[in-house]
């Protein structure tokens, strides 16, 4: 949320006081995660204690420093994310920031699916929700809002698979692509990782369907939950706006109801969507955990949710630790584009 | 004795049930039948489950088979680890109810005693605090209650440490919430004439805040709780899909059940992952129109035409 100033000051002081924000931000959170995972002792002995023997381990703690004072680990581990090194993990020797690159891509691509679907669905519900303010299409749509946040993005994944993918097979049940398309995309030079951009970029019509094919389902599932969300802001806040006196001077002019929707009052309810855009990244990202585990989409979360069976922690630290950074800038920059575009924002 | 009634009358539910009508007394009402037949079903769940939710045989010692479909035994059938799905669903209300129970209460304390202090006594203590709520409340919360629940049971879990790490995780989020709603309120209260007047008794600080202000500062509370139990029971389901919930020999969780049951829908069997899916959606539901009821019926924008000042809902 916008953290306004409370005497005057100006937009660029708002910025840079928002901007020095992100600083505790990030070491709050890093804090809380080194915290949490250093709890439990060292990752070492959690990952590999029982195929080694006892001095083999300590060999291996005393190697990578985790016999030293926690103190000390925890400096040296503040010292290694503020340049960007998140280690690497205890299993695979990968840095986290490889795997960043490596499978960030998929759940970007993930989330902007589920994005799409959220603004498709999510937008013009909540304005005719809003419109028809009380009736029993207003009560359809509260529902479907209130069901779109009470399912848990995993079971619309096994519903939405049982319908389309098993019960009436128009559409894959699993995966990013076929293995043609992700060899071909594998192969290609300097694919993005985003798979639609990459298959567009082959120039084969089919790899492009096969690739939107696989993305319909989980683009579905994780973008619903967000559309529920999208649905009540735009309604709760077009009604508002409906009742401001500016709307009512143009109804009294004579402008259409259809036209104060879209035109006068759409423009002002959008502007906390971009604010919750924010704070819908961390449930997306949660949510992406789980959505690439149904339908194992092979990003990020499903990564994570390997290290996790693998019990190496220093990966899931990481992952996780680089995630919530990667929210708190993300909200920095929605906190800056909402104070860009929302002239009521006062500074 | 007078007084004891009026206070009763401004429960929550009870104060809003009178003031409501049309479609959002519709939503209120649907929402605490569907609340109370959870409970319902939490406390005689030792009654109304034909089986116990680790049970694989019946009185005669015989398996209850693998995925067997619904029939007049199984009237939903078996998982794919032999439990009788209905057994599992219904045991699975306790789980959620316990969840609810530790995550509502950690988060309701924590939280209010530092909204309060927050609030009353401002300066840097205050300050830290927004801060630090602010960067909690933007942590993916699942992310959370899997670290956590790492270190509480080392990822594995029986019913007790499951249950805590998802509240545990569930109460570090909703304290920033909890914190946001009283402080803004303690802001506002702190502002009136009876607490100005308390002062100059000599009340102490201890006293002002419990006796004058706290009473006066939970207005905005019964949405978060609603909202706060609705993520408890998610991020517990959320966890036991990821495999880090309840071992099924220790309680019934419907998360732990849709997990299992990823590979059953490729294979077209559906009633292993319907039924315990339908459960969490149900009571997630139930609470969500209680939550939004009493939310509409707070905000003067929502209730009637315009109102005044209107506090941030979130």
């Amino acid at each position: 949320m916008a953290n306004k100033t409370k005497g005057g000051g100006s937009l660029l002081r708002y910025l840079g006081v928002r901007l020095l924000l992100i600083f505790p931000t990030v070491l709050i959170l890093v804090t809380m995660v080194f915290l949490i995972m250093r709890t439990i002792g060292d990752p070492i002995t959690a990952a590999l204690g029982g195929k080694l023997s006892n001095a083999e381990l300590a060999i291996r703690i005393t190697a990578a420093g985790y016999d030293r004072p926690i103190l000390i680990q925890y400096f040296e581990y503040l010292g290694q994310v503020f340049t960007g090194n998140f280690g690497s993990t205890l299993t695979t020797n990968k840095p986290i920031t490889d795997l960043l690159a490596t499978y960030g891509m998929a759940t970007l691509e993930l989330v902007i699916y589920a994005l799409i679907v959220a603004f498709l669905v999510g937008i013009p519900l909540g304005m005719l929700a809003a419109k028809k303010r009380d009736t029993g299409t207003d009560a359809g749509l509260r529902l479907f809002a209130i069901l779109a946040y009470a399912t848990p993005v995993f079971f619309v994944g096994l519903l939405l698979k049982l319908v389309f993918a098993v019960a009436w097979p128009i559409l894959p049940v699993s995966g990013r692509a076929s293995i043609n398309t992700e060899l071909a995309i594998t192969l290609m030079d300097n694919p993005s990782g985003i798979y639609l951009v990459d298959a567009i970029r082959l120039g084969n019509g089919q790899m492009v369907l096969d690739v939107l094919s696989h993305a319909i389902l989980p683009g579905l599932a994780l973008g619903l939950l967000t559309a529920g969300i999208f649905l009540r802001l735009v309604r709760t806040n077009m009604i508002g706006t409906l009742n401001t006196d500016y709307v009512e001077a143009a109804r009294s002019r004579g402008v259409r109801e259809s036209r104060l929707v879209t035109h006068h009052a759409l423009r002002p309810a959008l502007i906390p969507i971009i604010t919750v855009i924010g704070m819908q990244l961390a449930v997306l990202l949660g949510g992406a955990v789980l959505t690439e585990t149904t339908f194992e989409w092979k990003g990020l979360g499903f990564q994570l949710a390997q290290y996790l069976t693998a019990r190496d922690y220093v990966a899931v630290q990481g992952i996780v630790a680089l995630l919530a950074v990667i929210v708190a800038l993300t909200n920095f920059l929605v906190d800056v584009i909402v104070a860009l575009v929302d002239p009521r924002v006062k500074f | 004795m007078e007084k004891k009634i009026s206070w009763v009358s401004k429960i929550p539910p009870f104060k809003q049930l009178r003031m409501s009508f049309g479609v959002q007394r519709a939503m209120l009402i649907a929402g605490l039948i569907l609340v109370s037949s959870f409970l319902l079903v939490a406390a005689l769940a030792p009654w109304l489950a034909p089986y116990g939710f680790a049970q694989l045989q019946n009185d005669n010692g015989d398996y209850f088979g693998a995925q067997v479909p619904p029939n007049s035994i199984h009237l939903l059938g078996t998982t794919v680890g032999g439990f009788d799905v209905l057994s599992r669903v219904i045991w699975g209300t306790q789980t959620a109810v316990l969840v609810i129970v530790v995550a509502v209460t950690l988060s309701i304390f924590v939280g209010i005693i530092l909204g309060l202090t927050s609030g009353y006594f401002g300066g840097w203590i205050d300050r830290v605090l927004v801060v630090v709520a602010d960067a909690v409340y933007a942590f993916p919360s699942l992310l959370l209650a899997i670290a956590l629940s790492i270190v509480i049971s080392g990822g594995r879990s029986g019913l007790f440490t499951g249950i805590l790490a998802a509240a545990m995780s569930i109460t570090v989020i909703f304290i920033p919430q909890y914190f946001r709603a009283v402080r803004a309120e303690t802001l506002r209260v702190k502002q009136e004439a009876y607490v100005e007047s308390a002062k100059v008794l000599g009340a102490s600080s201890l006293r002002i805040m419990i006796r004058h202000i706290l009473r006066n500062a939970t207005r905005t509370l019964p949405l978060i709780f609603t909202l706060n139990a609705s993520e408890a029971i998610l991020t517990l389901a959320g966890l036991g899909f990821l495999g880090f919930g309840i071992d099924p020999t220790m309680g019934a969780e419907w998360g732990y059940d849709l997990n299992r049951s990823v590979s059953d829908v490729s294979a077209g069997i559906w009633w292993t992952s319907i039924f315990p899916g339908l459960a969490i959606v149900l009571v997630v539901v139930g609470n969500t129109l209680v939550g939004e009821s009493l939310n509409d019926l707070a905000d003067p924008r929502l209730r009637t035409r315009q109102g005044a000042d209107v506090d941030e809902l979130e």
